[in-house]
């Protein structure tokens, strides 16, 4: 069942959700964190409108930079805006920032632990028709990786929001990874977000779940509705959507795991690396527990509609139930 | 000329040669690190630290300080150097360099060392960092602010691409508190910059890219002073000095040899200087200025 506590909106499961890119979470975000917080200056490499950055560039005209199309030097220049007192958003296409820039990112913003946020747009294989050229499904491991980062995976356009805005009142460098597509809205206005934190969306009424999906970013969603098609099914499911990859909410990963005894994770993304990996290098030093991954498997993405890449890379609803068939099998 | 008086220049001067000698003694006790580029590059941190920086030695996070962004951090132990004449730290902590829990990385970090503006090691990025910083300045303090921003970075480091989007931004915002220096010293790791990466004709391809440009003899302390008096008259614009330095400066069977890029005294070529004698004949070249005058302490 749907969590009450979570306040998740109302057409979550229907065949018709409302549709809305997890990008435009991140210009309201951060629009309103800059209203409230001079320090707050943008930096954008030539994609002010598709990253999503416009409102703000508008309203703030002194505080936004273009720095054209030059990633590199959008990560350093962030750095050293940070290193005097601003709190620098960085806004590019996540396959050039952080993807291009990573050095920079590491050492001028990381091994600096200045409080430069990264917004990585047009993340994941529902890129769709750009190509494989332009989707990225490596970011998540790639700041992972790196000392002193957190990394935010909204699920949906209110996510994205306040992810946008915690991030602006923390003093880390931050990823914020945010989707192109047209996305359904799962969360409302009052579900609670809080970075670090993991929430459970969907839990069998009264029973003990007999899996454990755990689900980050534009593909939420789509683990709710096997959870739902499996209720049906006679098997009871949990879904934690897992916004923040880091830190991981490793109190609520066990506490899942021990309920459910299996594990499967979902995301958009390379299985190595990502939020699977994170997932995996938990339990398996503190609490080993079967698990499947769905995700992208060490393959390039290429053109095609986003429905179309999704299924052809192994992340749809169908996806998801054979990895659930086949976790439920190491049981 | 004539800003700066004789005796302050034979006073930097002075402080130049006892700077050189601590690098040399660093290196050779850390066992390892870079020696050319450190000697090359003093005459301009002495200036900098001992006359041209608005600072606080003894309050390193003084706001209104001018900040000084080194971008090839391989030659740091330069840096290091000369902020312990100048009072950030004491001089035997020199000899700590490159070694484990030091305060002095083999690239410098700032998280070890909160005195130092950035940290630095992979090439290419110091001048984005200073080009955000003086516009965070901007910012807060407007077209007129006199703080300044001065970036320094390698000849050999200009192959990185990076640098060349920092000179582009710089010139679009109008920076005009920003100073960059470039060591031209004609070296880099694999042998002569003309050689490996030809920058060919530096001061056009600058000026193209619309920052005030001049040159200067790296080692001449009123023509440095000059030029950074220069500099800051400029108003409509970024403004880059290439220092014509010679690396290894102050030890003549260092002068001008590449093959002293990355090695300290005592692992150095055998071919002029054995390696056993390399840290004693560096030291003895300058303290008697090459054997221009006689040591008396020795």
């Amino acid at each position: 069942m749907l969590q009450k506590d979570q306040k998740l909106h109302a057409h979550v499961l229907s065949d018709t959700p409302e549709l809305v890119p997890i990008r435009n979470g991140f210009g309201e975000g951060l629009l309103q964190a800059a209203r409230q917080d001079d320090r707050i200056v943008g930096l954008c490499a030539d994609l002010l409108e598709s990253t999503r950055m416009e409102a703000f560039a508008h309203e703030f005209p002194n505080r936004c930079i273009e720095v054209g199309v030059a990633e590199q030097n959008l990560a350093s220049v962030a750095s050293g805006m940070a290193a005097m007192g601003k709190i620098p958003f960085i806004s590019s296409y996540a396959m050039f920032s952080p993807g291009r820039n990573w050095e920079q990112i590491r050492t001028t913003i990381c091994y600096n632990d200045v409080p430069v946020k990264i917004a990585g747009s047009h993340a994941g294989i529902s890129v769709g028709p750009d190509g494989g050229t332009h989707q990225a499904i490596e970011d998540l491991a790639l700041m992972r990786v790196l000392p002193n980062m957190v990394v935010l995976s909204p699920c949906d356009v209110h996510e994205a929001r306040k992810a946008t805005i915690a991030a602006a009142q923390t003093s880390q460098p931050t990823y914020i990874r945010l989707a192109r597509d047209k996305t359904p809205v799962i969360t409302t206005e009052e579900t609670p977000f809080a970075i670090g934190k993991a929430s459970v969306l969907f839990a069998p009424e009264s029973r003990t779940p007999e899996v454990g999906i755990i689900a980050t970013g534009a593909l939420v969603q789509s683990a709710l509705i096997v959870a739902k098609e499996l209720h049906a099914k006679g098997i009871p499911a949990t879904v934690l959507n897992m916004s923040t990859v880091k830190p991981l909410d490793t109190a609520a990963i066990a506490t899942l795991a021990a309920q459910a005894g299996a594990i499967v994770t979902v995301e958009e993304h390379q299985v190595f690396g990502g939020l699977g990996s994170a997932v995996a290098e938990y339990l398996a030093e503190h609490q080993p527990t079967p698990i499947a991954f769905v995700g992208v498997r060490d393959q390039f993405g290429q053109s095609g509609t986003p429905q179309e890449l999704i299924a052809h890379y192994g992340m749809d609803v169908s996806a998801i139930h054979r990895a659930v068939a086949s976790v439920l099998l190491r049981k | 000329m004539g800003n700066i008086s004789d005796a302050t220049v034979c006073t930097l001067e002075q402080r130049a040669n006892l700077i050189r000698q601590s690098i040399i003694t660093m290196l050779v006790e850390a066992g390892s690190g870079h020696t050319a580029g450190p000697l090359g590059m003093t005459d301009i941190f002495t200036y900098l630290f001992f006359h041209g920086l608005q600072h606080r030695p003894q309050e390193p996070t003084w706001p209104n300080r001018d900040r000084l962004i080194l971008s090839n951090g391989h030659i740091c132990p330069v840096l290091y150097a000369t902020m312990a004449h100048a009072g950030y730290l004491p001089l035997e902590e020199l000899q700590t360099l490159r070694k484990f829990g030091s305060r002095l990385q083999g690239h410098p970090h700032r998280e070890f060392l909160p005195a130092l503006e950035t940290s630095s090691g992979p090439l290419g990025s110091g001048l984005s960092q200073a080009v955000g910083m003086a516009i965070a300045d901007r910012i807060d303090r407007g077209t007129q602010s006199d703080r300044y921003f001065y970036c320094l970075l390698g000849d050999g480091e200009l192959n990185e691409g990076q640098n060349w989007e920092a000179f582009m931004l710089g010139a679009k915002e109008k920076l005009h508190n920003l100073i960059a220096i470039i060591d031209r010293n004609n070296i880099q790791i694999d042998g002569f910059t003309e050689n490996v990466m030809p920058l060919n004709d530096l001061r056009a391809k600058l000026a193209s890219f619309n920052w005030h440009v001049q040159e200067v003899d790296g080692h001449n302390f009123e023509a440095i002073d000059d030029a950074i008096n220069q500099a800051k008259a400029v108003f409509s614009m970024p403004s880059v000095i290439i220092a014509h330095t010679i690396p290894g400066k102050g030890v003549p069977f260092m002068e001008r040899d590449y093959r002293w890029h990355g090695v300290p005294p005592g692992s150095g070529p055998e071919d002029v200087v054995v390696k056993q004698d390399q840290e004693h004949q560096a030291l003895d070249a300058l303290r008697t200025l090459g054997g221009k005058i006689t040591c008396s302490d020795k």
